[in-house]
């Protein structure tokens, strides 16, 4: 139950994680190029990909148990 | 190319997805086997990205940069959320066999067949436009790749591709969705088919992707470097400060509730879910699904800008791209991965929409027509098919018709947000009623309402004015010139654009009028019942709803639409399930009547299945009394609940006390058994010593005169000794038969009583040896009880002092003063004393300390007992202490008599 728990607060910790790096005002603060690539986009796919993998390890950790 | 060749490549992928699709329905190879895996299920999911994604997500990111993003931000974000929302809406929809989202909201609250219905009108017209959109990037695509004119709007309609993309679709769609009636609306070949197209969508744009940044570029550093040099595509590489606001955030949000709402996403997601744990890999792989499409969409889309000319469509850049660079084969790839894209949309969004309109509309409309005489057909299934083929063909000819007359101005996104904004409009009763059991069918009803008015309002009917077929002015400046009804800025709110301005109203007029008339409506009990039942995930329906049915009457009913063979192969399994015989069973129980709801429910919705269960069903028309009388009866069962668990703790607290007086009775058996024996001994040793001396006697009449007078003696002193025996014994029983008080209840003087003791016992401590200190420090000492009595114990307890003190040295006291309200007696000798563990046993009957096989007994042993008994008697208390010098000293306390105040004046 505990576990169930714990897991359950991690997902909601990482949608309002997402919510907030995904959105305006902190989504306009990134500008301006990395190495050449918008930074906009590099910043949006890194932080997709972050929630994914949170999300494959949250679920991963549970199917392992 | 060729127009002909494109078609005929067209039409022979599409054969080969039908081909597949058929042979994993059919066959038994490998094919049928993936139906249950969880990666088909999770490319199945990927049918949302539809054209939309495939080309119109290049298009807005060559006018705008990262705006295509939001629609599957959104996505990532609702499935982060899975594990609750998602989850518990697949546990529901499986536990009551759901076919669609009308179907859901309609069985959440009550069953309702009107608010089925209403769902389904709602996401028939938002839908719509979002299939118009499909035929409209077909057409083009098409007309992009042979290099005709794109602008189908001018064309005769027979000569106009998007009809026959239209004709085809739709074919494909039955051929597909509507094959054949399964329980439980599945279909694992178009499931399969579809997987198969999003893996295409993905190979194809990553293939393009690839190829512009390392076929025509020197990787993708080098395709950003160059655009960035050029002032008018800065816009999108880096957008301006606070480019991102309420329109990007809004995205997300519909887009996050699309993914649960749109008709073909909940097909996918929970109707063709056939195993829940599908569930825990498709939470991260649908995201990363999007993830890896979107990719190089920015790439392409920067790549069309550069070498494109200006005028060319920004939703066609993924074909004219490869076209552009000399690679047509790439663009036929390319083509047939927005021909998949926006196949799978169609077949999935009209196979659902068919169920939907089929299971919530038409089928309750037919059966509640009598004269039809459909509940008494025997077989429906053919009916059922055609209904959902008709309504298929109905679908897509009202999106080519929105198509032909509205959608050559708009950009492929904008149609699409105008369906997400309507499909919205579910999400609010479908995610209340899930986790809110206070939302009513009325609120619901309401909700979706008024969000569905303002949505046609503000944005649906907008949209048919630059065709003509609304007044021009009816957007700047409002109906009959009413400044606040601008269907782009009611009430004047200006400044958003349209999806987001729509968006707000109609979901805050849906959220609004959902909450405030479940909060302000006195909701049914029963309502509420069903309702909380169906919130709570559990199946147990049955047991509330008590009715009562045939079973060969249900059984030809679910013959009627699934078939005879599979409706007696459904119920066999169950009633197996169940351990009851199938054949055997005449009359249904409640759960068997809600099993063959649930049974035809998964082919012709809730609605119509409790509509048609109902026709054959007893049921005890349920009202208030009866939901109160239940409730009443459980209330009652939790109240004899608790009160067995009051008596059983009670009577384990009996038990306990019964055990301990067994083992105190134990033990007074010992007692008696022990008693017996004393007895016995002790009347017998007088007894065999009188005999034993009246014997000489009798035997030697020669005997010498001083030895006859001491043989008399003995026989004198030892009948006394049993005459005091039994004297005491009678005493004991008459004392412990007495009750709680003496017989005599008269005024005794302890005086008197210490002074008589004293000389009647003075001849035994002279002869004892043992001297006797008397001291009485208070005189009167009046106490209520019997004189004699008391004088028996003080006597007794005298003889104990003069018994256990030394010969000679022994020194004996008793004592009367008054402690308090109460006078004290107490003996105290410099005998051996009385160890504390026996202080309280020698109260006993018998009890005689010491080894009783060594020690000649000094008394009876009923002394003490009996003293201890009239001391009670008399409300008094009797106890030992340990003496000055080591002996025994026993204290007596007892009552002081109240004295009237003349008598305790006078002087003694």
């Amino acid at each position: 139950m505990l576990r169930r728990k714990a897991r359950r607060d991690r997902l909601v910790g990482l949608f309002f994680a997402g919510v907030v790096l995904l959105d305006p005002p902190l989504l306009n603060l990134v500008n301006g190029a990395l190495l050449g690539w918008p930074a906009p986009y590099v910043y949006l796919f890194g932080v997709w990909a972050f929630l994914i993998v949170g999300v494959a390890l949250v679920g991963r950790v549970e199917g392992a148990r | 190319m060729s127009q002909q060749l494109i078609a005929l490549v067209a039409i022979a992928y599409l054969l080969l997805l039908f081909a597949v699709a058929y042979l994993v329905e059919h066959g038994t190879g490998r094919l049928s086997r993936l139906t249950g895996s969880p990666l088909v299920y999770t490319l199945s999911l990927a049918v949302y990205c539809s054209s939309w994604t495939f080309n119109g997500g290049v298009g807005v990111a060559a006018r705008s940069g990262l705006d295509f993003l939001p629609i599957y931000l959104g996505p990532t974000l609702a499935f982060c959320l899975g594990p609750f929302v998602i989850r518990r809406i697949v546990r529901i929809s499986k536990a009551n066999r759901i076919t669609s989202i009308a179907d859901l909201i309609g069985a959440r609250f009550g069953k309702s067949g009107g608010l089925a219905a209403l769902v389904t009108v709602i996401a028939v017209v938002g839908l719509v436009p979002y299939i118009a959109l499909q035929l409209k990037s077909i057409s083009s695509g098409f007309a992009a790749l042979t290099g005709t004119a794109a602008a189908s709007i001018d064309k005769p309609v027979l000569l106009d591709e998007a009809l026959w993309a239209a004709v085809l679709l739709t074919i494909f769609a039955m051929l597909f969705g509507s094959r054949s009636i399964r329980p439980g609306e599945h279909h694992p070949g178009m499931v399969v088919a579809v997987a198969l197209e999003s893996i295409l969508k993905l190979v194809s744009l990553t293939a393009i992707g690839l190829f512009i940044g390392y076929g025509l570029f020197h990787g993708f550093g080098d395709l950003f470097t160059r655009a960035a040099a050029i002032p008018s595509l800065a816009a999108v590489l880096a957008p301006p400060p606070g480019h991102f606001g309420v329109g990007w955030m809004t995205q997300i949000l519909l887009a996050g509730l699309a993914i649960l709402c749109l008709p073909r996403q909940f097909q996918m997601l929970v109707v063709e879910n056939t195993d829940e744990r599908h569930l825990d890999r498709a939470f991260w792989q649908f995201p990363a699904y999007l993830l890896a499409i979107n990719l190089f969409v920015l790439p392409i889309a920067v790549a069309g800008r550069l070498m494109l000319p200006a005028d060319t469509d920004p939703d066609n850049f993924v074909l004219a791209v490869p076209l552009v660079a000399g690679q047509p084969m790439l663009a036929l790839v390319a083509f047939l991965g927005g021909l998949s894209a926006a196949a799978s949309m169609v077949v999935v969004e009209t196979t659902a929409l068919s169920v939907m309109v089929c299971n919530d509309v038409v089928m309750p409309a037919l059966l509640r027509i009598k004269r039809l005489g459909l509940a008494d057909r025997s077989d429906l299934t053919r009916l059922l098919l055609w209904v959902r083929r008709a309504v298929m063909a109905v679908v897509m000819a009202l999106g080519y018709l929105y198509m032909r007359h509205d959608s050559a101005q708009f950009a492929l996104v904008s149609i699409g947000l105008t369906s997400f904004v309507a499909v919205a409009q579910f999400a609010p009763a479908m995610l209340g009623g899930l986790f809110w059991s206070g939302a009513s069918k009325v609120g619901a009803i309401a909700g979706i309402t008024a969000g569905f008015v303002v949505w046609c309002y503000t944005l649906l009917l907008p949209s048919f004015v630059q065709s003509g077929a609304v007044a021009l002015d009816f957007v700047a400046n409002g109906p009959f010139d009413i400044d606040l009804l601008r269907p782009y800025a009611l009430l004047g709110l200006a400044g958003l654009d349209p999806v987001t301005h729509s968006a707000f109203w109609s979901l805050l007029v849906n959220v609004g009028a959902f909450v405030l008339v479940s909060l302000a409506g006195r909701e049914h009990p029963v309502e509420r019942a069903r309702a909380s039942v169906f919130v709570s995930e559990s199946s147990d329906t049955a047991l509330i709803w008590r009715r009562t049915a045939p079973v060969p009457e249900l059984m030809s009913l679910a013959g009627r639409f699934l078939g005879r063979e599979r409706a007696a192969a459904a119920f066999t399994d169950w009633a197996r399930t169940r351990g009851l015989d199938p054949e055997g069973a005449t009359l249904a129980d409640a759960e068997t009547v809600l099993f063959y709801e649930r049974l035809l429910a998964g082919v012709i919705g809730a609605a119509s299945a409790r509509v048609l269960v109902g026709a054959v069903v007893e049921e005890e028309t349920i009202g208030v009394d009866e939901v109160m009388r239940i409730l009443d009866e459980t209330q009652r069962v939790i109240e004899a609940n608790r009160q067995l668990e009051e008596k059983s703790q009670a009577l384990e607290a009996a038990t306990t006390e019964l055990q301990q007086a067994n083992s105190r009775l134990k033990v007074l058996d010992r007692l008696k058994d022990d008693f017996v024996a004393t007895v016995n001994h002790e009347l017998r040793t007088p007894l065999a010593s009188i005999r034993a001396f009246s014997e000489i006697l009798r035997d030697n009449p020669e005997l010498a005169a001083t030895d006859r007078l001491e043989f008399l003696r003995i026989i004198v002193a030892e009948s006394e000794r049993l005459t005091r025996l039994i004297n005491q014994l009678l005493d004991l029983s008459k004392i412990e038969a007495g009750g709680a008080f003496p017989a005599e209840n008269a005024p005794v003087d302890l005086v008197r009583v210490v002074r008589e003791s004293t000389a009647a016992m003075g001849q035994v401590f002279a002869g004892a040896g043992v001297g006797l200190d008397l001291s009485v420090d208070v005189d009167p000492a009046l106490v209520t009880g019997d004189h004699d009595r008391l004088v028996q114990v003080v006597i007794n307890l005298l003889g104990n002092a003069a018994k256990f003190s030394p010969p000679r040295t022994g020194r004996a006291e008793l004592r009367l003063r008054q402690v308090g309200g109460e006078f004290e007696l107490s003996v105290a000798d410099n005998g051996p004393g009385i160890p504390p563990v026996d202080r309280d046993v020698v109260f006993e009957r018998f009890r005689q300390l010491g080894d009783p096989m060594t020690d000649k007994p000094q008394g009876v042993g009923l002394g003490l007992a009996i003293s201890q008994r009239i001391v009670a008697q008399h409300g008094g208390r009797i106890w030992i202490e340990e003496a000055a010098g080591g002996g025994a000293l026993f204290k007596i306390r007892l009552a002081t008599r109240p004295v009237p105040i003349a008598a305790a004046a006078m002087p003694a």
